[in-house]
């Protein structure tokens, strides 16, 4: 167990070198959320009927989405373990005392939380002062808050659950680009990361629930603002739990179906 | 210009060479610019219309914008991965050709994925033209090829300026996709649903609003007074990619090589 938080400090502390690029990026999020809020406040105000999700949920949900993007998003990759899959590196990685589907998680955990480390705070610090409607809300109660917190590590841990699947699909696919670049195409859109789950039509919202995806985005988002009331949040977690359960199994089992038959080419 | 298709041809036989991955790029990237216009169509379906614009004339106005981008990102990559060039010395061979450096960047790369973008993006403009009531004339066509062909000036410039920002930097700047990924999200919506402030820089100093949403007025039927302003608005574009090339020749002239 130690060998594996040590490679989460390793690449946590690895990851917070990189100030300058958060700097520009938390510009960059900066604007998008704002674009974002634009549109919507463009289309909430001629709407006549009741939405299904108020627009100061709607512009927390936005930015949260921006706040934690390198926590949320299934397209942040480590090209890495690509590489070493494709390259034949990977003998490497067999050779060392520990097992390789912790020792990746880690290091994908701790990429994820040092990018977002760095990222989040100014961005949430600023999120607090705009004028209205670009205001971020406080959540409703102390309750929210920290079923929050924790549905949002929850969520983590079933995104890094779900990008372990795709970097074990490079086992047989040995392209990177296409199939990762579909599945998260389709990740991203039931995540609610394009269109926000609440704002889909039924059918749709239906889809999405069935998934994976919005469990790691669109639930902790919400639970954050209140829009899932608390009771409805626990279970929430429970399916979060099963949902990485299962992830966690398919992951593993499909890794050593991988090594098994894995061929390390020439070097 | 003749060595500009050489670079082109190389580099398509080079691309296909793998095939089944280029396919399923092409594929992928098709998908992309979907979802996001499968999350426009649900929010019209939902609200109706956004301030007086209906579905289809704000799909037109996505489809320019997509089609813009995907040409530039298709034609003038080479200014957009320009920073590996400059990080890893290799720009100081095109230094010493005698050929225009601008035109051998501009060379460099090409990426034919993008056509699946295109692709997209030509499907919704086919889309939203059947549905729109337009009369058509000479001129309305003439200012639809300016505004596509205009906006891939604009993404040009901004990718060049951005390589050109490389010349002192050295890495790339990811402040950039502000103005590249985030100018394009922005221009897929009519102009005036934004804020004063987004409007004026959009209009003035990134001319996006020249290219999508003043012409599309007049397309749309929507303008008062001077047509001919509105229609060749999208010149603009050429306007915003002169200065543009000036600063990379700027840039050239301040080049040091990392030496690696």
């Amino acid at each position: 167990m130690n060998a594996y938080t040590s490679v989460l400090k390793l690449r946590f502390i690895n990851g917070l070198q990189y100030r300058a690029s958060a700097l520009a990026g938390t510009a960059t999020q900066l604007f998008f959320g704002f674009i974002f809020i634009m549109i919507y406040v463009a289309f909430y105000s001629q709407s006549t009927g009741q939405p299904s999700i108020s627009l100061k949920d709607l512009v927390a949900y936005v930015w949260l989405q921006q706040v934690f993007l390198s926590i949320v998003a299934l397209w942040f990759r480590d090209n890495e373990i690509f590489q070493l899959i494709t390259s034949g590196n990977i003998a490497y990685e067999l050779c060392r005392p520990c097992r390789i589907y912790p020792f990746w998680y880690a290091k994908l955990i701790a990429q994820r939380v040092s990018n977002a480390v760095l990222r989040c705070f100014p961005i949430l610090a600023v999120s607090f002062l705009f004028p209205q409607p670009y205001r971020m809300s406080l959540p409703p109660s102390p309750a929210a808050l920290i079923l929050f917190l924790l549905t949002l590590v929850l969520g983590l841990m079933v995104i890094v659950a779900i990008s372990m699947l795709i970097y074990i699909s490079v086992f047989w696919t040995m392209s990177p680009t296409g199939s990762s670049l579909m599945i998260s195409v389709a990740g991203e859109f039931f995540a609610g990361m394009i269109l926000p789950v609440p704002l889909m039509p039924l059918w749709l919202q239906k889809i999405a629930y069935v998934l994976p995806f919005r469990w790691t985005t669109d639930f902790p988002f919400r639970v954050y603002s209140g829009q899932i009331p608390t009771a409805q949040a626990l279970w929430g977690v429970l399916v979060q739990l099963l949902w990485f359960a299962v992830l966690l199994g398919v992951g593993k089992w499909s890794l050593s179906r991988a090594l098994r038959q894995v061929v390390v080419q020439g070097g | 210009m003749s060595l500009y298709f050489k670079y082109m041809s190389i580099l398509l036989k080079s691309q296909l060479q793998y095939r089944a991955s280029f396919w399923l790029l092409t594929f992928g990237q098709f998908f992309i610019p979907f979802s996001v216009f499968a999350g426009l169509y649900f929010m019209f379906e939902r609200f109706g219309h956004l301030r007086g614009w209906s579905f289809f004339q704000v799909a037109l106005c996505f489809a320019i914008i997509g089609m813009a981008y995907s040409l530039s990102e298709c034609f003038s990559r080479g200014f957009d991965a320009f920073s590996t060039l400059v990080a890893g010395g290799d720009f100081d061979r095109l230094l010493v050709r005698p050929r225009s450096t601008a035109l051998q960047v501009l060379g460099s790369r090409f990426e034919f994925s993008r056509v699946g973008r295109l692709i997209q993006s030509g499907i919704v403009l086919v889309w939203a033209l059947d549905n729109l009531p337009i009369t058509w004339s000479f001129a309305k066509v003439i200012t639809l090829i300016l505004m596509i062909g205009c906006g891939v000036f604009i993404f040009t410039g901004i990718f060049i300026l951005t390589a050109t920002l490389c010349f002192w930097t050295i890495q790339g700047l990811e402040l950039a996709n502000i103005l590249t990924d985030g100018g394009r999200e922005m221009a897929q919506y009519p102009l005036n649903i934004y804020q004063k402030w987004v409007t004026v820089f959009f209009t003035f100093i990134i001319p996006f609003g020249c290219v999508s949403y003043l012409p599309l007025l007049y397309i749309l039927d929507k303008v008062h007074g001077n047509k001919i302003l509105y229609m060749l608005m999208p010149l603009a574009g050429v306007l915003f990619l002169l200065p543009s090339l000036l600063v990379w020749q700027i840039g050239v002239r301040h080049y040091r090589s990392t030496g690696s």
